[in-house]
């Protein structure tokens, strides 16, 4: 939907709720489809609290942690880089742990005989983050970068599923106007064959 | 605070708050002909603001709130709730005496917390008006449910409800429109249940599902918390308080936070004075009479706050019970992985919220019990919409990263059943809340400070709640997560540590499910704002070893009984038209009144008292009594 139009939506929405008060449901399922369709991705990111090396550290993490999956776009598609960016960039302490992570990553890499770690081959990325992403690891020495990627894989995990992209992943059916409930019988069927019940 | 302004116009009602209460005696009065004054402390509701239908992406911060509070703790706002309020209020403070634990949601908006609520609608049983005749405890009301049921039946026919008649002595059927039909989460806990000898029936929410005075039926999006654009939902602002103001008979009065009742020499009210937030400068209105629905303990701190030569302990306090007998509802949560869920076709499972909930099934066996009163349990699970902290839990259990890692959080997505018990809590003289000797609010109003304690006959419930929530869950196989700290608010189990302020490696058990609906700031879903909310009132102390998973006080946000009715002056400040014993022109008309706190969730039996008390009003205001 062009800007034009949605804005013209939104003046003929506030018209209608002035007037009337509220909606009927082809208003409320109008407004449905214009906000999913409001606020899609828009062009490069300025990082607000990265460097550039920071930022494009954080963006090759982001897409080990969701890549692309047969064909379907991942965390980098999805703009998971700029939207934890934007969040530290408004909270110290979280941009403390992405400025000090970022680093241990870099300085873990050099130890395993890489420049940092964006520029590390990809076997050598997975190699250190099948260190990091698990507890059961836990050693003095990768206690910082444990701690550091639980952050960035909840956040990642968090901007990509909160994303158009990441809710399409899921598979989310919801968020829409309808004119009556349908009961699920599939997946009535489904639950109950399998719960035993 | 020198300046003070006054106009000479003489309101016929000054009505004080615009939720449950206030909403349905502006609108009762309005309809009556009567001219209503309402003061509303919070900004008008912008119907244009409310967020339903919006996706995460649709706002910068997706839901964590601003400066990244989601993650790092702090306040946070309530991203997608029509509600603008919460326990934190800039400038509000209110304080706890050392001890107690209670937490005070207060809503700042035209509506209040009618625009987020959960919109259970519960009619109080023939027994709920009369717990001490039945066993001996708390006090009977001076109302019987014959007297409130004629109000209930207007209310029910006004707002609609869903539900269905069942013939349950606890829960007491009342006038219903269709509900939607159960989901596969709700099949599987009404089967569970029937297992259990527990009957589960249609929920009764305040949910249109047919066309009703110009409003359209429900379009089950599943996001009544964010308020309802086309008002198929009942909220004091859209269903009432809107339609009202368009019989010209009603002025609004926004961002006015009353101060005192100023009184003449026989004690009468004769003005509300409040603060003008846009200015700063306390104003005063004239009324002929008042009612107070500012909420339970907005409505004591004002009574206890209007003090004068005739009544130093605050106005119609002679009795000493205003701010006594504070209740909330007990709170206890539960919630599993549903393995039969797993792999399930997908589907949209938004509908209204709550499908399903199970009235209290054992009012007959108290004896058997170690417990005086009963408990219902609300039923939350399904696809929620995706929201931060949706998938921390499962990311958290299954670790490593890329396409594993999100097979995991596919695999658990939909599989997570919810449980939460609200239950009644018996009056008890520990629980109350009183003016602070020193703290005072921004405008120098003195704030309430609050006492709390729970007892036995609390925590014997909440245990009987566990161990219900486990028999229903693992009878369909599932796997129980580790109770939410507190239990408290709501059984998404979990999801305060899931989207809150939880840290990672916090084992959170939750997937993004729809929850139970309790008077919790309520969004679709994975419920980043509820979560928040969470952060704010509902997470329970650090647990006490032996003592069950109790809500904190106050954070069912279900207070009630701080102003309470009753025949006798003595141990009672309204008489049985919520009338004030030493008042006759001062009305209270929200949860303030209330005698107990059953397990029906309050709002339903404070729209059916304030119509009643509004109609009582209006009659005395006819023959000229008041």
């Amino acid at each position: 939907m062009s800007e034009i139009t949605r804005r013209d939506v939104l003046r003929r929405l506030a018209l209608a709720l002035s007037a009337a008060g509220f909606v009927d449901r082809v208003a409320a399922q109008e407004v449905h489809l214009m906000t999913a369709q409001a606020a899609l991705p828009t062009g490069a990111y300025t990082p607000k609290a990265l460097t550039a090396h920071e930022y494009s550290t954080l963006e090759r993490l982001t897409d080990l942690i969701i890549p692309v999956e047969n064909g379907a776009p991942g965390a980098v598609a999805a703009g998971a880089a700029a939207w934890i960016d934007l969040i530290i960039s408004e909270n110290t302490e979280l941009k403390d742990r992405y400025a000090t992570g970022l680093a241990w990553l870099d300085v873990a890499m050099r130890e395993r005989g890489a420049t940092n770690f964006v520029s590390a081959t990809p076997p050598q990325q997975t190699a250190l983050l099948d260190q990091i992403a698990y507890r059961r690891n836990l050693t003095s020495a990768l206690a910082p970068g444990i701690e550091f990627f639980t952050w960035a894989r909840r956040m990642t995990v968090d901007a990509f599923y909160t994303s158009a992209i990441g809710i399409k992943d899921i598979d989310y059916r919801g968020n829409t106007a309808l004119a009556s409930y349908p009961a699920p019988t599939e997946a009535i069927a489904y639950a109950l064959k399998r719960s035993g019940l | 605070m020198v300046q003070v302004t006054s106009s000479n116009t003489v309101h016929d009602v000054v009505v004080v708050g615009s939720g449950a209460g206030g909403g349905t005696t502006t609108k009762v009065l309005a309809d009556l002909g009567i001219n209503v004054l309402l003061l509303e402390a919070g900004p008008m509701l912008n119907m244009a603001d409310l967020k339903e239908h919006m996706w995460p992406y649709n706002v910068p911060h997706r839901g964590v709130g601003a400066k990244g509070e989601g993650y790092t703790g702090g306040r946070s706002g309530f991203t997608y709730s029509a509600t603008y309020g919460g326990a934190q209020l800039d400038g509000e403070p209110y304080t706890v005496a050392p001890g107690s634990d209670f937490s005070w949601f207060r809503s700042r908006i035209l509506g209040g917390r009618t625009n987020h609520y959960g919109r259970v609608t519960l009619r109080m049983a023939e027994y709920d008006f009369k717990p001490r005749t039945t066993d001996g405890l708390g006090w009977d009301w001076p109302i019987s449910y014959q007297d409130l049921a004629p109000y209930y039946d207007k209310a029910e026919n006004f707002i609609g409800v869903t539900g269905t008649k069942e013939g349950i002595r606890s829960a007491p059927d009342g006038i219903f429109n269709p509900p939607a039909p159960l989901r596969a989460h709700d099949t599987l806990v009404q089967r569970a249940c029937a297992k259990q000898g527990i009957r589960a029936v249609p929920a009764r929410q305040s949910v249109t599902t047919v066309p009703r005075n110009g409003r359209p039926a429900c379009h089950y999006c599943g996001q009544c918390g964010r308020g309802c654009k086309s008002a198929s939902n009942y909220a004091a602002s859209y269903v009432q308080i809107f339609p009202a103001i368009q019989t010209g008979r009603v002025k609004v009065i926004a961002n006015a936070m009353a101060r005192e009742l100023i009184t003449d020499g026989s004690g009468k009210v004769t003005a509300v004075s409040y603060i003008d937030k846009t200015d700063g400068i306390e104003k005063q209105v004239r009324c002929r009479t008042v009612v107070l629905a500012a909420s339970a303990c907005e409505s004591a701190r004002l009574l206890l706050n209007s003090k004068g030569p005739g009544h130093p302990q605050g106005l119609a306090n002679a009795s000493g019970k205003v701010g006594r007998y504070l209740m909330d509802t007990v709170g206890s949560s539960a919630s599993a992985m549903v393995p039969a869920l797993s792999g399930m076709p997908h589907y949209n499972s938004d509908g209204y919220g709550s499908h399903l909930y199970v009235p209290w099934w054992l009012s007959d066996q108290h004896k058997t019990l170690n417990f005086p009163r009963g408990y219902h349990i609300e039923v939350g699970g399904g696809y929620g919409m995706p929201s931060v902290g949706s998938f921390t839990g499962v990311v958290n259990r299954a670790e490593g990263y890329g396409v594993a890692m999100k097979q995991a959080i596919r695999d658990e997505y939909g599989t997570s059943i919810g449980l939460s018990g609200r239950g009644e809590m018996i009056p008890n003289e520990q629980s109350y809340c009183e003016i602070d000797p020193e703290v005072k609010d921004r405008w120098g109003i003195p704030v309430l400070r609050f006492h709390w304690a729970w007892s036995d006959h609390e925590l014997n419930q909440v245990r009987h709640m566990q161990t219900t929530f486990r028999a229903i869950l693992e009878s369909m196989g599932g796997r129980m997560a580790a109770p939410a700290a507190g239990g408290g608010r709501g059984g998404r189990g979990g999801t305060q540590a899931a989207a809150g302020g939880g840290t990672p490696g916090q084992q959170a058990p939750q997937t993004g499910q729809t929850g139970p609906q309790t008077g919790q700031p309520n969004t679709p879903a994975g419920q980043p704002t509820s979560a928040m909310a969470s952060q704010q009132a509902g997470q329970a102390p650090a647990a006490t070893p032996g003592r069950p998973p109790i809500s904190r006080g106050g954070a069912i946000i279900h207070e009630v009984g701080t102003v309470r009715m009753g025949d006798d002056p003595q141990a009672s400040v309204l008489n049985k038209y919520c009338q004030a014993h030493e008042v006759k022109n001062l009305f209270v008309a929200d949860a303030a009144p209330f005698v107990s706190n059953a397990d029906k969730n309050p709002t339903h039996t404070i729209v059916a008292l304030a119509w009643r008390t509004a109609e009582y009003l209006a009659e005395e205001m006819r023959k000229g009594n008041v």
